[in-house]
């Protein structure tokens, strides 16, 4: 990073300097030493769906359907009622229609009793690791034993929007009394009013910086160097690893498989492409910035459906059922930062995290760091690594570190399972507990970047 | 959770209007009237004794006093309700109709019911019928004697007098024909098809829906004229002129003939001719409907007919009770395993269903999402049952199941394998159940280490059409696990016939020599086609060609041979052709290809049974359809002897709902009984003589043989 390099977008700075200097921003609340009455928190089981690529029209699946679709098969694996539950959190960003509140609806097509309690909650691409962390702090704080926290998302659902003028445009005419209203409202109507605005695209786009995500990447990648080559080869990997998680059947129990009303099987995240390449990838166009960027749709998340859950337990709930914990949660945090450096986010809330838990980089056996995409992945490792960034940013007396990338997203993560962004959060603690079941390591960290400048990350300990 | 239960149980009496609180103004046996303030008469029949209401003699009756009472009271209307949950009116008092023989004496009981009737349509003051739920049969007649049809949101319409052999008998002819388009009350008539309140709406059948809360309004809104009256339209006056009738009456008469065949069947035929003769002119068709309906009543289809509607109700009684089953474990996703679970996601339980290949569940699921799409008529209810139908690749449900089904591979090692992976993990008091339909359960059931709640639940295929379920009983079954066998049937809507563990149970070891001497007579070069229509001549649904080709070669083959290994039942050998024509993968419909060739829907191919026509019909003659049916009631008598099945009525109701056995002759064991014990074993020690020994009749007919024709 060159000495004394200004942030790049223009908006971001007049912002930031009508604000507090303050760069950035932990959750205060959870800042300090946990409390000695605090209650252990258990992660006792989950799934998840295979994550299906959007193919250009609404999968088989809405983002409830999903969420039924593992939760069933989770709901039945354990020895415990369904009705059991004292409530159910579900995160999701795109919520459909006809689907408000998707986790009551989820909770009641589960069965799970017309008395529970259920709500969604919603923080972008951290929804499914919010879910967890909100039961996380009731059953800590004893106002719950039993949770089911989820996420959920349908990107190949994401609607077709009307424009502000089109809709403006409608309820004229809708509400037009005489003829001769109708008549003037209909003169009034201008072909490009057709014109719809794809939601999705306007959702991937951050308000206050009118910057796309893709765009934030190359911020950030700009600013630690990372190369598209760099950026490239991390893709690879990506793919490479979840292909071996998928043949050494790593993900067997994790990913359920899901059928769609037609019969149609699907057992597997469907965006893995082991037969990726340098050369395959050099090929493809920069998503974003075209034509010099280094983030192109290869080294991306893909867009994709999925949903995951996992079920939360006090110590109490797990003696009375007698379940099989997996991990416990150890703890959470969240950052907040400028919307245009988003990508940072991890660096932000897994370095104040460790910093209360007094762990150094090397007490943290595995990590899941949501790979929105690898040049900001890329970005983030560099960051710790980077002297001035780590001292002015991070507050540390010298760089957090480099994370070993065989300790990084050891099967995969987004850029080949693809980002159903409620959902993501929710599979790499899911996947986290797991991996380090099965590699023997005792203590892991998930964390995301989250649209609009925000991080999240939670710490996990194996049982 | 059941908190929103225990709230409905706490609001659901405020929710439904009989008319004003208190003491009634009167209260008869069946029927109670209250008048309120504003003169209307809320007449409500509730049945003593009964959970649904029917239209008994005595209930007709009692209405001529109701009637009567009306003139003093000054009522300025009168509403017709009922109090039962399950409904407005079901239909006629079917135990008013078994076994009347007397034509004149029908008749006459049938006028009374129509004056009485009569004077419900004359009354002037607007009658006002209130409907919920089932409105059938006479109770539909009622309605329709009524100005205004009020409907509340689920009710349904319909008229299944020629599902007993019978048409509408109480005016609903003429009233049904003359309010709506003649050729869609027709229809209904001729199919037995009930219309949802929405279809009734469009039909002109009733002048509103309403949901519960609104009916007091509705009610108040009609009295006030303000109800605007459905009207016939104007189809119904083309209909009025004789040649229209005559061409739509011809083509009735073809539809009818593709199902109800009229030497068997006459009800839809006398319908037809009645509204072809006398449409339009009320009074006319009154006593055309009267006579014919009478006549109808005291033949033998009609009472054959409602022979066979007891024994439905006997073997629905036998499947009351509390099952305590609400989540079913399903094991092996193939045609049976499949449709068992899709069946029982869609009566409401909670089902998971395993396999070891994960794409045979999916194409379970596959299935049963186009059955839900048929049969189901919410897009709610669809979505629902599917989710209640759970994919369960990991095996999980047997640990949380009340009830795990068995439908694996027919092969004894495969299964016992499946008992000793699962019964551990079964929760305590968990009923086992295999559908095997040839394995004895003492085989299967060493090693599963609570023999008690080991049973055979035998169903038929296909699962969704196929009413029966053979409850199979072995001597260490507990009588507490049979009986919640038989509440499960009842709880999906299937029919339990109780039978002991011998090859082949009850239905297939009957069936087996009706389908084998068939393949004989093939193997004698009677054509296929010849064999098949003597068969439905005597009233079968399927001749036993197409049957066999339905069942499966191979399932039949496997039958017939475990049949013949086990028993001492004498047996034709199975020609080899046929197991040549199975190693081959000729397996029948499912295969495309068996005895006959199938299109890619199933229909045999049209050119196959042109082509085999015209051959010479060697070997046919007159005893065609004894040589198919007689073994099949001689080893019913044997089974009756050996008592695999308890009673004639329960084997009856099992042929009758396992393979279609023609309904029309009341059951197989009914049938021999009024052709008379002795003319079926002369003619079996004639068939014997000619064709060998498997025709020698059982000793069991010597008790049939004492016991007089009814």
């Amino acid at each position: 990073m060159a000495k004394g390099a200004e942030p790049e977008p223009k908006p971001t700075r007049r912002r930031s300097a009508a604000r507090r200097p303050t760069a950035w921003k932990v959750a205060s609340p959870l800042v300090g030493d946990p409390r000695k009455d605090d209650k252990p928190v258990y992660l006792v089981d989950g799934a998840r769906t295979p994550f299906l690529r959007a193919r250009g029209k609404p999968g088989p699946f809405t983002p409830v359907d999903l969420a039924v679709q593992c939760g069933r098969p989770l709901l039945e694996r354990l020895p415990i009622a369904r009705d059991a539950f004292d409530q159910v959190i579900l995160g999701c960003v795109n919520v459909i229609a006809d689907e408000m509140n998707p986790a009551r609806v989820a909770a009641l097509r589960l069965g799970m009793g017309e008395a529970m309690r259920a709500f969604t909650v919603q923080i972008n691409c951290g929804s499914g690791m919010q879910s967890i962390d909100t039961g996380f702090r009731l059953i800590e704080g004893g106002k719950a034993d039993l949770i089911l926290a989820g996420g959920a998302e349908a990107l190949s659902y994401a609607p077709l929007v009307l424009s502000n003028r089109t809709a403006g445009w409608f309820g004229r005419f809708a509400t037009a009394k005489s003829a001769w209203e109708r008549a003037s409202a209909i003169g009034a109507f201008r072909p490009d009013m057709a014109k719809p605005v794809i939601g999705l695209e306007r959702g991937l786009t951050d308000p206050i910086t009118d910057l796309n995500m893709g765009r934030t990447a190359e911020i950030i990648g700009h600013a630690f160097g990372i190369t598209r080559e760099q950026a490239d080869g991390y893709a690879i990997e990506s793919h490479k690893r979840l292909a071996r998680a998928q043949k050494d059947g790593h993900l067997a129990g994790e990913v359920i498989a899901s059928v769609a009303r037609d019969g149609t099987l699907y057992d597997y995240d469907d965006g893995v492409r082991p037969d990726s390449s340098m050369e395959k990838l050099a090929k493809l166009k920069p998503a974003f910035e075209k034509p010099h960027g280094r983030v192109t749709p290869g080294n991306s998340s893909q867009i994709t459906d999925g949903a995951s859950w996992v079920v939360l337990a006090s110590e109490e709930a797990v003696k009375k059922h007698k379940l099989e914990p997996i991990a416990r949660i150890v703890d959470s945090e969240w950052a907040a930062l400028d919307p245009s450096v988003m990508g940072l986010g991890p660096t932000l809330c897994c370095t104040a995290l460790a910093n209360r838990r007094g762990l150094t980089r090397d007490d943290i056996d595995l990590w899941e760091l949501n790979e929105a995409f690898a040049a900001q992945v890329l970005a983030c490792l560099a960051a710790w690594e980077d002297e001035e960034y780590c001292r002015e940013i991070l507050g540390l007396n010298e760089p957090f570190g480099a994370v070993d990338r065989d300790r990084l997203n050891v099967d995969g993560g987004a850029i080949s399972l693809g980002h159903p962004v409620g959902s993501s959060g929710n599979r790499i603690v899911l996947h986290l507990a797991n991996a380090m079941r099965r590699l023997g390591l005792k203590r892991g960290m998930a964390t995301e970047c989250i649209g609009g400048g925000q991080g999240g990350a939670m710490l996990l300990e194996v049982v | 959770m059941t908190v929103s239960q225990s709230i409905w149980a706490v609001l659901e009496r405020r929710n439904i209007e009989l008319g004003p609180e208190g003491e009634a103004t009167k209260t008869l046996t069946n029927w109670r009237y209250t008048k309120d303030e504003g003169g209307v008469v809320w007449l409500v029949l509730n049945r003593q004794d009964e959970s649904t209401n029917t239209l008994s003699e005595a209930v007709i009756a009692e209405l001529d006093t109701v009637l009567n009472e009306l003139h003093g009271m000054g009522a300025k209307a009168l509403v017709i309700r009922s109090a039962k949950r399950s409904g407005f009116i079901a239909g006629a008092d079917i135990r008013d109709f078994q076994g009347v023989t007397e034509l004149g004496e029908v008749e006459k009981r049938m006028r009374r019911a129509h004056e009485i009737i009569d004077r419900l349509d004359d009354l002037s003051i607007p009658t006002i019928a209130v409907i919920h739920g089932h409105c059938l049969g006479g109770g539909l007649e009622l309605a329709l004697a009524c100005d205004y049809r009020i409907a509340i949101a689920g009710s349904s319409f319909g008229f299944p007098e020629v599902l007993l052999g019978l048409h509408p008998g109480l005016g609903g002819t003429y009233r049904l024909t003359s309010l709506i388009d003649p050729v869609e009350a027709m229809t209904m008539m001729l199919t037995g098809r009930a219309a949802h309140a929405k279809k009734a709406k469009k039909l002109g059948l009733i002048d509103e829906i309403v949901e519960e809360r609104h009916v007091k309004t509705a009610v108040e809104a009609a009295v006030a004229g303000e109800l605007k009256r459905m009207s016939g339209g104007l189809k119904a006056s083309v209909l009025g002129l004789g040649p229209a009738r005559r061409m739509a009456a011809r083509r009735m008469r073809a539809e009818t003939e593709k199902k109800a065949p009229k030497e068997h069947y006459p009800a839809p035929y006398r319908l037809i001719d009645l509204w072809e003769e006398h449409g339009g002119d009320d009074s006319a068709m009154q006593r055309g409907e009267l006579r014919s309906f009478s006549e109808l009543l005291v033949g033998d289809t009609a009472q054959n007919l409602i022979r066979v509607f007891f024994l439905r109700e006997k073997m629905k009684g036998l499947a009351k009770g509390e099952s305590g089953i609400e989540h079913v474990h399903v094991i092996g996703a193939g045609t049976m395993g499949g449709d068992i679970a899709a069946w029982c996601a869609s009566r409401g339980l909670r089902v998971t269903l395993t396999d070891l290949d994960p794409r045979a569940i999916a194409a379970a699921v596959g299935r049963a999402s186009k059955f839900y799409d048929k049969r189901l008529h919410s897009n709610l209810d669809r979505r629902d049952a599917l989710d209640r139908l759970v994919p369960d690749f990991e095996g999980s449900g047997a640990a949380k199941a009340d009830l795990v089904i068995e439908a694996v591979a027919e092969k004894a090692e495969v299964k016992r394998k499946v008992y000793q992976s699962i019964t551990p993990r079964m929760k305590a008091g968990a009923i086992l159940a295999t559908n095997t339909s040839s394995i004895p359960l003492e085989t299967l059931r060493e090693g599963v280490s609570f023999p008690d709640r080991f049973i055979g639940l035998h169903f038929f295929n296909p699962v969704t059409r196929m009413e029966l379920v053979e409850i199979v009983a072995h001597d260490g079954a507990s009588e507490q696990s049979l009986q919640r066998a038989r509440a499960f049937c009842g709880d999906i809507s299937r029919l339990p016939a109780p039978v002991k563990s011998a090859p082949g149970f009850l239905v297939n070891r009957a069936l087996t020599p009706y389908l084998v001497e068939a393949f004989v007579m093939l193997d004698e070069g009677i054509p296929k086609e010849a064999i098949d229509k003597a068969a439905k001549d005597f009233g079968m649904p399927m001749g036993p060609v197409e049957l066999a080709d339905r069942v499966g070669l191979d399932i039949c083959l496997e039958v017939a041979r475990m049949l013949r290994e086990r028993l001492s039942d004498p047996m034709p050998d199975v020609p080899k052709w046929l197991a040549d024509k199975v190693k081959s993968g000729e397996t029948g419909r499912k295969a495309g290809r068996g005895l006959y060739a199938y299109d890619e829907n199933g229909k045999i191919k049209r050119e196959e049974t042109q082509k085999s026509d015209g051959e010479a019909a060697r070997g046919m003659d007159a005893d065609m359809a004894d040589r198919l049916v007689l073994p099949m009631l001689n080893t019913l008598v044997r089974c009756l002897r050996e008592g695999v099945v308890a009673d004639e009525e329960t084997a009856d109701g099992a042929m009758i709902f396992g393979t279609g056995f023609a309904p029309f002759r009341g059951g197989p064991l009914h049938y021999a009984r009024e052709r008379g014990a002795e003319d079926i074993v002369a003619k079996l020690r004639q068939l014997e003589d000619k064709h060998g020994e498997r025709f020698s009749p059982d000793e069991g007919w010597q008790v049939q043989e004492n016991q007089p024709a009814r």
